[in-house]
């Protein structure tokens, strides 16, 4: 055999598991996922063409307009703290401090991603325990009477929004560290001579520097964050109510505990197009607002 | 900026986020080495001056964490070698092979990365379900070893490799095969690690697709059996779950203390895609 056929065939015995892979369990499925958000199907009985209709009841059901806002107040809320803690740490993180110092406050606040999200909101579950809760005995050390956190639609939303946040506020930082590493301390030095000191240093020299670095982190944590599903489903369960009910868990109730395939195929298509056009947005904003050195 | 912050002030919002991240870790971890009758009570203990280990002991009989365990351990690791092997030889070609077609391929790997596991698990569970794996931990591991980030990775891995290695092989005789296995595949150990602890830490964490495809307790893996015990024994006894939480952190921690750098390469490697 020649080398060309020998290169050949690597190529495709190489190629073979992941295009494969990749056909039967993602391409597929989406080509599944349009059909079937046409029709109405239980898998017991045989599929029903509906048309459109899984598409106008969702504008029409409660249940999921509900999710819909829930998902945009978490994500809006969450990206937005996920942020601000992110780069207020990574800023100070960066700061003069000795070397070992740096190392054992990035790995702590890197921590909480390699923990799972299930067990974290089981453990936190305790601890937002209203009656026997260590948050809620904290606060009456400094008395503060006991909050209501699961069991209040409001409060339950601020504990999925924390938790989520207390664990992924990492990865932000992860991003912003090695932006902010990234810049050339000349920058500083000029900047020094002119004057620039405290928030006008940041806002004027640091923030614009590392903008291409918070666009892609806000990008990340707003696709990230309009999956969540473990939080609010070992957490709240989506209650009280529906007050902390996600895209994701009406997704994963329509299909498998009210065997609506179709339905749940359709709202997947809407998380899918949403998550496309915050993608789209960045690049366009990319071009207008984000600073390139 | 912050040489002129007072240092005082940045050392104490440091050491507040640095105690509100770790304290509810640290917090699991002492009170469940609590007697369980003690685990509701306040204020909650914060040193463990009389651990109790019986809460282990418990979690060991109560709930079958080995059987929990070993689902996981088989889950992960069969994912984790799947995905270092399958994205090696993909990226590998993606990297060095001409042929025709072969943008086309690859633009189509790079366009299922943006996919949510959500809009394609339905029909995932259907296909499963034709082929008679429902209910089986395979459900979990054949949909996950294809991956489109993983071979994204190796493939900018290989180009980072000098070219020149395969052309002085293939000058003295060696076959393409020889080049991969002896030359290139050896180089690229790191970046097969980098996908290998990344998949390690999302699958033995994973909880969604679990909760879908496994039916029977004896298929259930860690995280979807401790959600389960926690339901199932209401406010029961804290400390018992929460042994078996600290128990489910202890490879996601070995990873993160011996394998940070590869985690943290490859969690930041998405940012410049």
């Amino acid at each position: 055999m020649s080398i060309d056929r020998r290169s050949a065939l690597l190529s495709w015995l190489f190629l073979a598991p992941t295009m494969i892979g990749v056909g039967i369990f993602v391409v597929l499925p989406i080509i599944g996922s349009l059909v079937l958000a046409f029709f109405r199907w239980d898998i017991i009985t045989s599929p029903q063409f509906v048309g459109l209709q899984n598409f106008t009841e969702l504008a029409t059901d409660s249940t999921v307009g509900i999710s819909f806002v829930n998902t945009a107040v978490f994500v809006a809320l969450a990206v937005i703290a996920q942020l601000a803690i992110a780069m207020l740490l990574a800023v100070l993180v960066q700061s003069r401090m000795p070397p070992w110092l740096r190392v054992f406050f990035r790995s702590t606040f890197f921590f909480p991603l390699v923990l799972s999200a299930a067990s974290v909101s089981i453990l936190m579950r305790y601890l937002f325990n209203e009656s026997y809760g260590v948050i809620n005995w904290a606060l009456s050390l400094v008395g503060i009477p006991a909050v209501p956190w699961l069991t209040s639609p409001q409060w339950a939303m601020v504990v999925v929004i924390a938790v989520y946040v207390w664990q992924n506020f990492g990865f932000s930082f992860l991003l912003f560290i090695g932006g902010l590493g990234a810049i050339p301390p000349e920058v500083y030095e000029a900047g020094a001579i002119d004057g620039a000191t405290g928030w006008r240093k940041f806002s004027n020299l640091t923030l614009p520097l590392v903008s291409p670095t918070v666009l892609v982190a806000s990008v990340m944590a707003i696709i990230s964050s309009l999956q969540v599903f473990d939080q609010p489903y070992v957490l709240t369960r989506g209650g009280p109510g529906d007050s902390t009910r996600t895209v994701v868990m009406v997704i994963y109730e329509s299909a498998f505990r009210q065997l609506e395939f179709g339905r749940a195929s359709a709202i997947g298509l809407v998380l899918m197009v949403l998550i496309m056009l915050v993608t789209a947005l960045q690049f366009r904003l990319a071009r207008r607002f984000v600073f390139y050195q | 900026m912050t040489r002129h912050l007072p240092a005082l002030a940045k050392y104490a919002a440091l050491l507040v986020a640095a105690v509100l991240t770790l304290g509810p870790v640290w917090w699991t971890f002492t009170t469940s080495l609590r007697p369980a009758a003690e685990s509701f009570s306040l204020p909650p203990s914060f040193f463990p001056l009389s651990p109790d280990f019986s809460n282990y002991v418990a979690v060991f009989q109560q709930i079958r964490i080995p059987l929990l365990v070993l689902n996981s351990a088989l889950v992960t690791g069969v994912i984790a070698v799947g995905q270092m092997l399958t994205a090696a030889m993909a990226g590998y070609v993606f990297a060095r092979m001409e042929f025709r077609g072969k943008n086309a391929l690859f633009a189509i790997v790079l366009s299922t990365m943006m996919v949510p596991v959500q809009v394609t698990i339905v029909p995932v569970f259907m296909i499963i379900r034709g082929v008679g794996l429902s209910d089986t931990l395979l459900a979990l591991i054949l949909p996950a070893i294809p991956t489109a980030f993983g071979t994204f990775l190796m493939r900018q891995y290989f180009l980072g490799l000098p070219l020149e290695l395969g052309e002085a092989a293939a000058i003295d005789g060696a076959s393409p095969w020889r080049t991969f296995f002896s030359i290139y595949a050896p180089l690229a150990l790191p970046g097969m690690a980098i996908v290998g602890v990344l998949a390690f830490n999302y699958h033995w964490n994973e909880f969604f697709r679990p909760l879908i495809f496994m039916i029977s307790e004896q298929n259930y893996t860690l995280p979807l059996g401790l959600v389960t015990l926690q339901g199932n024994l209401g406010t029961g006894s804290i400390s018992i779950v929460l042994a078996g939480v600290i128990l489910s952190m202890i490879p996601a921690v070995v990873v993160f203390l011996f394998g940070q750098r590869y985690l943290r390469e490859g969690l930041t490697a998405g940012s410049s895609k």
